[in-house]
């Protein structure tokens, strides 16, 4: 059977706009262009009907009140504002949070910010398998704690962490609890109260929306709470984030929602039985391969693999007609290795050795044969063709080699 | 990222790719480089008469890592070793357009060749002063390139 290429096979980094999405969006660029916030006539009605009936979609999906759901420009923009709106409101109260190695650069980097004036952040570690345990969150918390920010699914490795039994922990220790669900959203079922989530990050063009809408959910009741918020304006989205709503994206991100939540079940065990198609392939065909992640707990479409004594981007290069991601520092400008990789303990020659695949919408079985034959010869190619292999093939333990970093 | 046309092509039909027999007192080898950098080079030469008749190498790395030693490889032979010597990374990384985030790859492969010249040259002094004892050791480490313990 013949695909037609390049296949696209990086949906944790982005994916198409369902062409219903864009036929739910298209008006509101022009007929119904009105703001949001006008509200003395149609045009302003009709654009925040649209807006509303939006917030109600994204709303039904993670079992929260519209009212609890607030606009931004995206996850990133999201995670800043719960996390250092979060902080700021609560400086009284304490200075201490706590979060995790494997989070996303956008959390991490409005931790180190909030460590730079004044906060201390506990950066709880990982397992192998890249998960946390409700007990080390436990552990943590202070009484100076005011938050726990704990990613749902790990964007590099789609690695679930036991959220709802740390919501338990933080609830129980009157510790507010924000989680970055950016990549789990619309692919996993979420209630933000069995899982006593507080503050919730999510983004629209991860599941067939736009780029540039997200919102951040922030949990009125039980407790209620509060954010200052980082962009100042008209008092938009009860003040917690100013700036007039991008109507377009934003009846689009509720369409993208609505038929995430809808076609779940169907699509999350498609895209599941994809996967594990693939990983099967992988294992018998080849050797010294290493599923990066907690098998058990993982997001259906992501599949983070090690190819031992192969760089990554050198693989990269055989599969140019297949668009995805390495862990490799050539991908980077640094010279690290990926970080969520490395933190799960994995040592460098299989951190530099590991892609990324993400599956999706509208990944076909044909689609995952073909890489997993390229995976099959040029996987063996390379091998042939590196020193790591051949010391090994040789008996050379690597690790007893001294080598000189450059 | 683009790669040029000569680095696709020295990635998708590598010249050399193999080993000679370290234990030749011939041949020289030199492995530099570190997997915790993502590259990794073995690049071995055989002189005859001071000058390096064949080369053989053996890269964990970037297509643009593979393709440095590839180059190196195809260039070196037929050289002598007082010339290959005398090689130097800006022609490697020139001569493949490399862009610079790529250039360690270059250095690197200037290392390979430098310390399989070295590795030949010591085999060498070492047959002389060993010749009325034992015979030769293994390859022994230069520069930046790695050790075995």
């Amino acid at each position: 059977m013949t695909v037609k290429t390049p296949i696209y096979l990086d949906y944790a980094a982005t994916t198409p706009v369902d062409e219903r999405v864009v036929a739910k969006m298209l008006p509101f660029f022009t007929d119904a262009f009105g703001n949001a916030a006008s509200r003395t006539h149609s045009f302003g009605w009709t654009a925040e009907a649209a807006v509303e009936n939006a917030r109600e979609e994204i709303a039904k999906t993670v079992a929260a009140d519209p009212k609890e759901i607030t606009w931004t420009s995206g996850a990133t923009e999201s995670n800043n504002l719960a996390i250092k709106g979060a902080a700021e409101y609560l400086r009284e109260h304490g200075n201490h949070l706590v979060s995790v190695v494997t989070e996303h650069k956008a959390v991490l980097d409005s931790l180190k910010h909030l460590e730079r004036n004044g906060y201390s952040v506990t950066y709880l570690g990982v397992d192998t398998k890249g998960r946390v345990t409700p007990a080390q969150v436990a552990d943590a918390i202070t009484d100076k704690t005011i938050l726990v920010s704990v990613m749902l699914a790990n964007n590099e490795t789609g690695v679930i962490q036991p959220l709802a039994e740390i919501g338990a922990v933080c609830r129980s220790r009157n510790v507010l609890l924000h989680t970055d669900a950016t990549q789990a959203f619309g692919k996993i079922p979420l209630d933000v109260d069995a899982m006593n989530i507080d503050l919730m990050s999510i983004s629209a063009h991860k599941v067939y929306g736009p780029k540039g809408v997200g919102a951040l959910y922030v949990r009125r009741r039980k407790p209620r709470v509060r954010i200052a918020p980082q962009i100042h304006g008209g008092g938009h989205e009860r003040g917690n984030r100013s700036g007039t709503l991008n109507v377009p994206a934003i009846v689009g991100f509720g369409e993208a929602a609505r038929l995430a939540r809808e076609g779940m079940p169907e699509e999350s065990r498609r895209i599941r039985g994809l996967r594990e198609h693939l990983w099967s392939r992988i294992e018998s065909e080849l050797t010294h391969v290493h599923l990066n992640g907690d098998h058990a707990h993982l997001l259906p479409g992501h599949l983070n693999v090690s190819f031992a004594y192969i760089e990554g981007e050198s693989l990269l290069m055989a599969l140019k007609d297949v668009a995805l991601s390495s862990g490799s520092a050539c991908t980077s400008a640094s010279l690290e290795p990926s970080y969520v990789l490395r933190a799960m303990g994995l040592n460098d020659e299989l951190a530099h050795s590991s892609l990324r695949i993400t599956i999706g919408r509208s990944t076909t079985l044909a689609e995952v044969d073909y890489i997993a034959d390229l995976l099959g010869t040029h996987v063996n190619r390379l091998r042939e063709m590196s020193p790591l292999w051949e010391m090994v093939q040789d008996g050379i333990d690597l690790n007893s080699i001294q080598w000189a970093a450059h | 990222m683009a790669y040029s046309e000569k680095v696709i092509d020295h990635y998708e039909n590598p010249r050399n790719v193999g080993s000679l027999d370290k234990g030749d007192d011939q041949v020289g080898t030199g492995i530099v480089g570190a997997p915790a950098c993502g590259d990794v080079m073995k690049l071995q030469i055989k002189v005859e008469n001071g000058v390096i008749t064949d080369a053989r190498f053996k890269t964990y790395g970037c297509g643009s890592a593979i393709a440095s030693s590839s180059l190196v490889t195809e260039w070196v032979k037929g050289m002598s070793i007082d010339k290959a010597m005398n090689i130097e990374n800006s022609q490697i990384a020139e001569e493949l357009s490399l862009p610079p985030v790529k250039i360690h790859c270059s250095v690197l492969a200037e290392d390979a060749i430098k310390a399989a010249i070295k590795d030949y040259q010591s085999k060498q002094a070492k047959g002389v002063a060993a010749s009325a004892t034992v015979g030769h050791e293994a390859p022994t480490a230069h520069g930046r390139e790695a050790r075995t313990e």
